[in-house]
């Protein structure tokens, strides 16, 4: 059974975000690059799987040479191969066309990705991929289970938590709470420092979405501290809510 | 033609649906085009509450296949509603559903596709969509460039805004989907309680709350003023007994409710990607220091387990009480 499981190198969440002089792209100076954190989940399920029934693990990764980091931390943390597929697109569909493209090739049992990628925020390429590639999918899951040929997984839904079942090959995405992902061993780390990344351009073709401006927020306006005790602050929201915010 | 995927919950269009359909009708209205609303299920009753809002065609889809909920389904389905319709803008709320089959559908139709949008235009056939990034700490502003072009909208960001329109039922035959994926049964949460996604008020807790069971302080908040109760990461992961569903933040739901009442939170960046799109914050926290009272709209210093019993009351005493 071969898994592969999709990362993605993004900015670290406390990045403090600037913008480039493009005015469309984030400013990388000082930018401290991470795996993406579900991700994590993606991959530590993998190496479970791979640990309870024997599996390949296969990591891919989409980027620029410097993503080798997060492909080259799969490695260590178990990952039996990585493959960079060169390129970048901030278009979820170019994405999804060029890890789709290597998937066919591989044709794993399961494909498994992070529920979305700490920046951009689509959280759409898993879903593409699985329709691209004609298979079922089960996004934003809690829990794996396979069967013969076949999964359930338990997914947040709106109403609560959705069992959703289905065939093999399959995609999912990963959500909090799937598991606990490990830390790498320093012999992981020492391993994986010899291992070879294989590179190859990524499928990307024409994108479909392109970012025009990439702005900062405007700041909320300055806000009020309410005084007295516990009682008059609590009328004086009421106030404030009622008549000014009117939100009551 | 733009088409709105719409969902039906106890015979109702849910409110994010409406708020899609809502903004589709602003969106055609500038453009000259129409609106068809698209529902799937067993049996689409109330579907015709769509023509209120806005739509020049309601689309059924019945079967008894489609009761339960598939992705590869209903993606099929949308994606031949779009392409029978002539669509060139599909959109849908970013529910639980909505975020899982859109991809899917721009993926079949060659489409573009915009996550979680707050604001649209349509210049000359062209969708333009804003979108919150790097948690909510930049803004992007996105173009398509591909004939069909796909969105979800941000439930709680559009206003759901009243617009008779003819609302022709027209019945869409249903064949050629597989059902490779189900959604067999759903574990309840209990409480029939609104999503926090949905919630226009959100009574939240942070470590300050100090054990679980002292959410039933804001659970009784909550209650008052007709909303739910979320928390931030910390509080989930204090081993409280709190479930990962109602956790704000990066690592959870991203709400934009009209009121946010944070009560011993301290405002982290990664709590504050996923509330800072509310319209009016209320922060409760004895640290006047704390990150959150630079967002707050009304702070407040002080003993959360004073004030929020009183606030409690004084909805309570004014009348304005839900519960």
């Amino acid at each position: 059974m071969k898994i592969l499981v999709a990362v993605k190198q993004v900015p670290d969440s406390e990045t403090k975000v600037k913008i480039a002089a493009d005015g469309k792209s984030l400013d990388p100076a000082d930018v401290k690059w991470i795996t993406s954190p579900y991700d994590e989940y993606a991959l530590e399920e993998a190496l479970r799987l791979k640990e309870a029934k024997g599996a390949e693990v296969v990591a891919v990764c989409v980027g620029e040479e410097k993503a080798k980091d997060v492909l080259r931390n799969a490695l260590a943390l178990g990952a039996d191969q990585a493959v960079l597929l060169k390129g970048a697109s901030e278009d979820p569909l170019a994405v999804a066309r060029a890890l789709a493209a290597f998937a066919q090739e591989l044709q794993p049992a399961l494909i498994l990705f992070g529920n979305k990628a700490f920046g951009s925020d689509h959280g759409a390429v898993g879903a593409m991929v699985a329709e691209l590639m004609g298979l079922p999918q089960a996004t934003l899951i809690t829990k794996l289970e396979l069967g013969e040929g076949t999964f359930r997984a338990e997914r947040e839904g709106d109403a609560g938590i959705e069992v959703v079942e289905g065939s093999l090959p399959a995609v999912f995405t990963a959500q909090k709470g799937l598991n606990e992902p490990r830390y790498a061993s320093l012999k992981g780390i020492m391993a994986a420092k010899k291992k070879t990344i294989e590179e190859r351009e990524a499928a990307l073709g024409e994108p479909a979405l392109a970012v025009r401006t990439l702005t900062l927020p405007a700041a909320r306006p300055e806000g009020r501290k309410l005084e007295g005790d516990a009682a008059a602050q609590a009328a004086t929201l009421m106030g404030l809510l009622r008549d000014e915010a009117k939100v009551l | 033609m733009m088409l709105v995927f719409c969902e039906l919950k106890d015979g109702k269009v849910r409110k994010p649906s409406l708020e899609a359909l809502s903004e589709a009708r602003r969106l055609a209205d500038a453009a000259g085009l129409k609106v068809a609303a698209l529902f799937a299920g067993a049996a689409c009753a109330g579907a015709e509450e769509a023509a209120g809002f806005g739509a020049d065609v309601i689309l059924k889809a019945e079967a008894p296949a489609l009761a339960s909920y598939s992705s590869d389904a209903f993606a099929a389905l949308i994606a031949q509603a779009a392409e029978g319709q002539g669509a060139t803008v599909v959109l849908g709320a970013a529910t639980a559903i909505g975020r899982d089959v859109l991809p899917r559908v721009a993926a079949r139709l060659g489409a573009g596709y915009a996550s979680e949008v707050t604001a649209l235009g349509l210049e000359n056939g062209v969708l333009t969509a804003d979108r919150p990034v790097y948690a909510a700490k930049a803004q992007a502003s996105v173009t398509f460039t591909s004939k069909v072009q796909v969105a979800s909208t941000r439930p709680n960001v559009f206003p759901a805004t009243p617009c008779p329109k003819a609302g022709t039922v027209e019945s869409l035959p249903v064949q050629g989907l597989d059902f490779k994926a189900v959604v067999k049964e759903i574990l309840a949460k209990g409480g029939g309680k609104l999503d926090l996604t949905e919630a226009e008020v959100i009574v939240a807790g942070g470590r300050g709350m100090k054990e679980g069971a002292n959410f039933k302080l804001l659970e009784e908040l909550a209650d008052a003023l007709g909303g739910v109760v979320g928390a931030s990461r910390a509080a989930v992961d204090a081993g409280w007994g709190l479930p990962h569903s109602m956790q704000v933040g990066q690592t959870g739901k991203v709400v934009s409710p009209t009121l946010y009442i944070a009560c011993g939170i301290s405002g982290a960046i990664q709590h504050v990607a996923g509330m800072s799109g509310s319209k009016v914050i209320v922060a409760i926290n004895k640290d006047p220091e704390a990150p959150i009272f630079k967002l707050a709209t009304y702070g407040i210093v002080g003993d959360l387990f004073e004030v929020v019993p009183e606030i409690t009351k004084a909805v309570k005493a004014a009348g304005l009480s839900k519960a």
